[in-house]
């Protein structure tokens, strides 16, 4: 392994393993937000008890996020560091607009949202955790204006003078049409990765549990709703985004669907294995016209392939861009990744969808369902949106490739030249070690509070007498 | 005055930031070992910057983030060069967060003595290494023509830059006890405000020494008075925890560091990060900086919001300005109560 590889493993391990925990964290805050507004609305104790119970699960969730966002932060610079001198006039600034905005607003919001409980009138209280939910849109905002930029550089100019991209248009990087897809696609998923969550948590609670069953399947319904929603909204931003990404970036289009040879109409394959060299195929099951309609928005539009891709882009950049990556020559990504996490990416979510009808239509006009199978739909249901989050993003990224920025800047020439294969292999194999003991201890965790199901409410935490400040009593919240 | 040099200043008030306010959870993470007696006492210490460290630790990722985006090739040169003391930063700042928020979650000795070793060395090792990384930046590394860090790993471990590893960590040690004179009651409090006259005066003599040695080789006028004024913070704040002050004991080691930070970027002026090499290239404002149209695009944004980032953060800690004792440590913990499967 060379240092690119390596520099790639970890980007790509760190920020999977991350983005397991973001989606939950935005969809998740949203969820407890409502329930606590609830309580405060309707005063049924059924919301509190919601809200504490998913709160917990939330910041067992949330910690983990936090601490492997730090190693995002700083790996451009320590991974990647020719590319931090040829972008960070672009990419640098929506990175600390991020933290300025958004961290500082969900940091310290969080921290007074967790201790605050009757320190804190309830309205405020409620408030902090809605702040802290617009803060990981926020974040969520610009983060992925600086990914888009990478998928579609715009609002920038190339400088020979100091041989790197500069920026000329902050609104332009900021409003690029392929964040304006990406934004709403990826928070609908996270809204669906917290519905699925809440709705598989609480199905198997109605399932196995004798006790606040009524609660459960109130919750159940509410987690399956929103994932449902969720689910059509999903359905379209990624339509869109498809059409988006034909447009701008359609050797990735090509590569989603093994497509080798340009087609007017185009099928949408089902199944196709590919020569390894991705130069043709050997087999395909197909849908005549739908990839056209799916690219273009007509069945009869005409999608280009990868080998005609191949030739423009040769004409285009040159011969052979990125040297030795992918598919024995330059411009094309690995075929059978792309492919697979592309219909990865549409099957969990798909499935997932498809529980959470399920999920509707058992617990109907107050049917309290026992099936036993539904044990396993739960246990599976709050996996499904993580995993085509995960498919997602290989999706994307890999389909990229070669290229760290579309056009500008291939991924292996932005790696550091100074850093040791010795130094990078270190820190790939400790953040590794770390990131798996500690997904373990979280898992263990969440596990351990799941089972542990609603806490019993006490007086304090339903009328909610704020303490003085020299009040001797313990109090109501401490580590 | 120039964009470059408006960013360079706002950078080491974020570096500032960061050291003043996360210095003191760092200090009061690794003294829990020491001043911690029992579990409750244990529980008191880390409830003084629950609610607070995570706020704390984001002044480090804005800085970053600020780096990244008004000096692209300080940040390059930076964190790629420094990589292996930075990984050791990444690691312990990982654990010592998950630390934080999972140690109430699970009712074993085991489980908390294994959060509490993360806590320390969680706290320890950064304490340390920030020191050492600016002792390094200040002196000057090897950078080559192509701005491109040349030393290795024992390049940076120099008596003059693990001094400065002992002053960062040496004051924090002084003012996680000055924070905890003043947030906790009881035995500990005068536990704390003891410790912390003592910590206080073996940090005094051992920035004095830095501050000095920093003076004598990089220094100019100015940072000369920031350097003397913040020795005088330093023992201003000895003067009043002996004089059982722990407020004002408590702002002298915050001004004294503030003013410390201040001067060794006062003392790096206009470079950011100086070769040592004759053929190599020192880092400058102008060299390193991004362009004038992102410096001002960024300068807008933070003319916004950082006067709102400091008002709700001051808010957090009014909020929370309650002194905590063991009277105060519910017994079972909501967090594990009724959780013991």
């Amino acid at each position: 392994m060379d240092l690119t590889d390596i520099a790639r493993w970890q980007f790509g391990i760190t920020t999977v393993y991350h983005f397991l925990f973001v989606p939950l964290t935005i969809g998740l805050s949203a969820a407890v937000a409502g329930m606590e507004t609830a309580w405060l609305r309707t005063h049924n104790e059924q919301w509190l008890k919601l809200t504490k119970f998913f709160g917990k699960l939330f910041l067992i969730n949330f910690a983990l996020g936090v601490v492997t966002g730090i190693v995002q932060e700083f790996q451009f610079g320590m991974n990647w560091s020719s590319y931090s001198r040829f972008v960070g006039d672009v990419f640098g600034a929506p990175l600390a607009v991020e933290g300025l905005l958004a961290f500082f607003l969900e940091s310290t919001f969080l921290g007074l949202w967790i201790f605050g409980w009757q320190r804190l009138p309830g309205k405020l209280h409620a408030a902090c955790i809605w702040i802290v939910h617009i803060g990981t849109l926020l974040s969520a905002y610009f983060i992925l204006a600086a990914n888009s930029w990478m998928q579609h550089p715009v609002g920038y100019q190339y400088n020979p003078k100091t041989g790197r991209a500069e920026m000329h248009d902050f609104w332009a990087v900021m409003f690029n049409k392929v964040q304006l897809v990406t934004f709403p696609h990826t928070i609908i998923a996270s809204y669906l990765t917290g519905g699925a969550f809440i709705a598989g948590v609480a199905i198997w609670h109605v399932v196995t549990k004798k006790t606040d069953r009524e609660l459960y399947r109130k919750a159940a319904r509410l987690g399956a709703t929103i994932a449902l929603i969720a689910s059509v909204g999903i359905v379209f931003s990624g339509d869109i985004s498809g059409k988006v990404m034909t447009e701008v970036q359609p050797m990735k289009m090509a590569a989603a669907e093994a497509l080798y040879n340009t087609e007017k109409p185009a099928g949408f394959s089902w199944f196709t294995i590919g020569t390894p060299n991705g130069q043709s195929e050997k087999v395909a099951i197909k849908t005549p016209g739908l990839l056209s309609f799916l690219a273009t928005g007509s069945f009869n539009g005409q999608v280009r392939g990868i080998n005609q891709l191949r030739t423009e882009y040769q004409k285009k950049y040159g011969v052979d861009p990125g040297a030795k990556y992918y598919s024995g020559d330059g411009y094309v990504p690995m075929i059978p990744v792309t492919y697979w996490s592309f219909r990865l990416m549409m099957g969990f979510g798909g499935v997932g969808a498809l529980i959470s009808i399920a999920i509707l239509w058992l617990t109907r006009k107050g049917r309290m369902p026992d099936g036993r199978w539904l044990k396993w739909a739960a246990i599976s249901l709050p996996l499904l949106p993580l995993l085509a989050n995960s498919f997602g993003w290989i999706f994307t990224e890999m389909g990229r490739q070669p290229w760290a920025v579309f056009g500008l800047m291939t991924t292996s020439n932005a790696v550091s030249p100074g850093v040791t294969v010795f130094e990078a292999l270190l820190s790939l194999i400790l953040l590794t070690l770390v990131y798996g003991v500690l997904a373990v201890i979280e898992v263990g965790l969440m596990l351990k509070y799941i089972r542990a199901g609603v806490p019993e409410l006490t007086d304090a935490d339903t009328t909610n007498v704020r303490p003085p400040a020299d009040d001797d009593r313990p109090l109501a919240f401490a580590y | 005055m120039e964009l470059t040099t408006v960013w360079f200043t706002l950078i080491a008030v974020l570096w500032i930031g960061y050291f003043t306010l996360e210095g003191f959870d760092f200090g009061v993470g690794i003294l829990m070992p020491f001043l911690a007696k029992d579990e409750r006492e244990r529980r008191v210490m880390i409830n003084t910057i629950g609610p607070v460290w995570d706020g704390n630790e984001v002044w480090l990722l804005v800085a970053g983030g600020a780096t990244f985006a008004a000096f692209p090739q300080w940040y390059a040169t930076l964190f790629s060069g420094f990589y292996l003391p930075l990984l050791l930063i990444l690691l312990a700042l990982i654990v010592r967060g998950v630390a934080f928020e999972y140690r109430a979650k699970h009712d074993s000795v085991v489980w908390r003595r294994g959060w509490d070793l993360a806590i320390f060395w969680g706290s320890l090792l950064p304490a340390l290494l920030w020191g050492v990384a600016f002792g390094n930046i200040v002196r000057g590394v090897p950078i080559d023509a192509h701005m491109q860090y040349t030393g290795g790993f024992w390049h940076l471990l120099n008596p003059y830059s693990l001094l400065g590893g002992l002053t960062t960590l040496s004051l924090f040690l002084a003012h996680g006890a000055m924070f905890l004179a003043l947030k906790t009651d009881g035995p500990i409090r005068l536990r704390a405000r003891a410790l912390a006259l003592r910590l206080g005066l073996v940090a005094a003599v051992i920035t004095v020494a830095f501050l000095l040695w920093t003076q004598v080789k990089h220094g100019s006028v100015s940072s000369a008075l920031l350097f003397v004024a913040a020795a005088v913070a330093l023992v201003g704040g000895l003067l009043a925890i002996l004089r059982e002050r722990e407020g004002w004991g408590f702002a002298g080691t915050f001004v004294a560091i503030g003013l410390g930070v201040a001067g060794l970027f006062t003392a790096l002026f206009p470079n950011v990060m100086p070769t040592t090499l004759s053929n190599g290239i020192s880092l400058t404002t102008t060299n390193a900086s991004a362009t004038h149209y992102t410096l001002t695009v960024m300068t807008i944004v933070a003319i916004i919001f950082t006067p709102l980032v400091l008002v709700y953060q001051a808010w957090t800690y009014w909020v929370f300005r309650q002194r905590i004792a063991v009277h105060h440590i519910p017994d079972a913990t909501p967090e594990y109560e009724g959780v013991t499967r």
